[in-house]
């Protein structure tokens, strides 16, 4: 059985990437308010697009030289694809009744996953991941992998430079007009298709960072994985408040650190004993959102929809 | 000489109601021009469409010499058009200063950003003391000066306000109304469209009447103040 410590660390983990993911979510809904389905796949793909260029590259290689260079290609491959989301599935419906998008999102994530598992090789099965070499470190009673120590270097970097960006840049000044009041940003100048993309890029882009982290924690990638990962992630996002980056932040490892320590202590409790163990985790994920949600309606730390001019 | 902006057989709809059925007016530099009706006469479109947040369904805009017809809304204040829109839409959770600094998003130039800041201060120092409050914390007043305030800064050749005055006290409106005078003696030129007719009219160089989507009355602002129909309507005599 793991220590309480180690099983924190590990809520932290998966919360981290539940951020990561919840990210895309969460900017995207704050500036045009539309939920996008298809970011759960978005985010497998970029796992797939990191597996080719490892494929691509000699078998000799560091991992560390490699790691650079896969985040790239995953990266490249979910922005553009978010990108492409956006510009000719989504902007053409803007102004349509909210099931149209919904839709369409939908069916976009049932394409990408029909697409990896028909066309990327030997995809209708989990395919093998490099695992970020055989090193595992130990802090007290807390053990964790290469995998891990990428995870949680890779979701501080991402959240922290996503916060000065959006607090200092000129670019994220505009997002934050852009996200209050679409109309009005527009008369400052600022050309809000242009925020609206690069939106969708920042949340493509995070995805794949997630999904990298993913298949290097595991060990594998699946055409699958985003369904569960994104249902998660934007669980997440509504948790933490849609709309609010730091939310999606917050929701992720709450949501994470819950779902880890419930599924290890639940059934220590008198009653509970059927009810432990990772089969479970899911319900209390849910049962967690649905709590918070009927004491706080608008998440966390989103403010109430009323505000929004 | 051809006026800064020139308006000929606007027109526009929503969806198949036509809100604006044809007008023509032109605003020369340097003057204050207002526009005032009834609510609902159209006004609100007509500077929605000039700012291109509306496409006009039919006519010509020509700004500083240039159609304007199906420029977007971001490019058009580049071109020296600013607008404070009606209800003011300050950005609520940003500080004023960011506030105003967005109203300069097209400016590069850091000092001269930094100098009008000032002078935006010292045109309503109260927004100077609160320089760092999130803007939705202000009074209806004061989100207006700051919505004024901000078009000013993207040093427009034709400013344009909705209705400043709605909604605030007869202390506050009177204050707004100071401030446009200024502007007006400062040289800045004007589009102005407001409830309080008697107070635009009195400004205004020139004053257009507006009823469902047409100019029904145009003159001189002391003209239209003296014309017994533009009383009886909008000046609430009979
Ligand atoms: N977004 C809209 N959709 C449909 N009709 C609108 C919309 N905005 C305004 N209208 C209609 O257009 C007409 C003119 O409105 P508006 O320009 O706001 O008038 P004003 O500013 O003079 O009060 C009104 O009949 C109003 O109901
Ligand atoms: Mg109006």
């Amino acid at each position: 059985m793991n220590t309480l410590p180690q099983q924190l660390a590990n809520g932290l983990l998966l919360g981290s990437m539940y951020g990561l993911i919840a990210i895309g979510y969460t900017m995207v809904y704050g500036i045009v308010q539309l939920i996008n389905f298809a970011h759960g796949e978005i985010f497998m793909t970029g796992g797939f697009g990191a597996l080719s260029v490892y494929l691509i590259l000699p078998d000799s290689i560091n991992i560390w030289v490699a790691l650079p260079l896969m985040l790239i290609g995953g990266g490249l491959v979910a922005v553009l694809i978010a990108v492409g989301a956006e510009r000719f599935a989504y902007r053409p419906l803007r102004g349509a009744p909210r099931l149209a998008p919904l839709i369409t999102a939908i069916g976009l994530s049932l394409a990408l996953q029909e697409a990896i598992r028909n066309f990327y090789p030997q995809a209708d099965k989990p395919r093998v991941f490099p695992e970020l070499g055989e090193g595992s470190y130990e802090i007290g009673s807390i053990t964790f992998k290469n995998a891990d120590l990428f995870l949680i270097v890779a979701a501080v970097v991402c959240m922290t430079g996503l916060a000065f960006f959006v607090r200092r840049s000129r670019t994220g000044r505009a997002m934050q007009a852009t996200a209050q009041d679409p109309d009005t940003a527009q008369l400052m100048g600022i050309d809000t298709n242009r925020i609206i993309v690069i939106a969708f890029a920042i949340g493509g882009f995070f995805a794949a960072v997630a999904s990298v982290a993913y298949g290097a924690k595991y060990g594998h990638v699946e055409y699958r994985m985003g369904f569960l990962m994104g249902l998660k992630a934007f669980t997440a996002a509504v948790l933490g408040g849609i709309g609010n980056i730091y939310g999606a932040m917050v929701g992720g490892l709450v949501l994470g650190i819950a779902e880890v320590t419930a599924s290890a202590y639940i059934d220590g409790i008198p009653g509970m004993g059927e009810f432990g163990g990772s089969s479970w985790a899911n319900v209390w994920a849910f049962c967690l959102l649905i709590l918070v949600l009927l004491v706080r309606p608008q998440g966390l730390l989103g403010e109430r929809v009323a505000d929004r001019a | 000489m051809t006026a800064l902006l020139e308006v000929q057989d606007l027109k526009v709809a929503y969806g198949k109601i036509e809100a604006v059925k044809g007008i023509s007016f032109s605003v020369e530099a340097g003057q204050v021009v207002t526009l005032i009706g009834t609510n609902g006469a159209g006004k609100t479109t007509t500077l929605r469409t000039l700012s291109g947040l509306l496409k006009p369904s039919g006519g010509r805009i020509l700004f500083d010499g240039k159609p304007l017809n199906g420029t977007p809304a971001h490019k058009i204040v580049a071109l020296g058009l600013a607008h404070s829109p009606e209800g003011r839409h300050i950005f609520p959770r940003l500080s004023i200063t960011e506030n105003l600094q967005l109203g300069a998003f097209l400016r590069k130039d850091v000092e001269g950003i930094q100098k009008d800041i000032q002078r935006a201060y010292e045109l309503f120092p109260i927004l100077g003391e609160r320089r760092k409050q999130a803007a939705g914390t202000l009074s209806g007043g004061e989100q207006q000066m700051l919505a004024m305030g901000r078009a000013l800064m993207s040093q427009p050749k034709l400013l344009m306000l909705d209705e400043p005055s709605m909604g605030l006290s007869p202390i506050m409106m009177q204050k707004i109304m100071a401030t446009i005078a200024e502007l007006k003696a400062q040289g800045t030129t004007i589009l102005l469209v407001e409830q309080n007719a008697q107070a635009a009219l009195s400004l205004a160089d020139q004053g257009h009447v507006m009823e469902v989507g047409k100019i029904v009355v145009s003159g001189t602002g002391s003209d239209l103040l003296t014309d017994e129909s533009v009383r009886k309507a909008y000046l609430g005599e009979d």
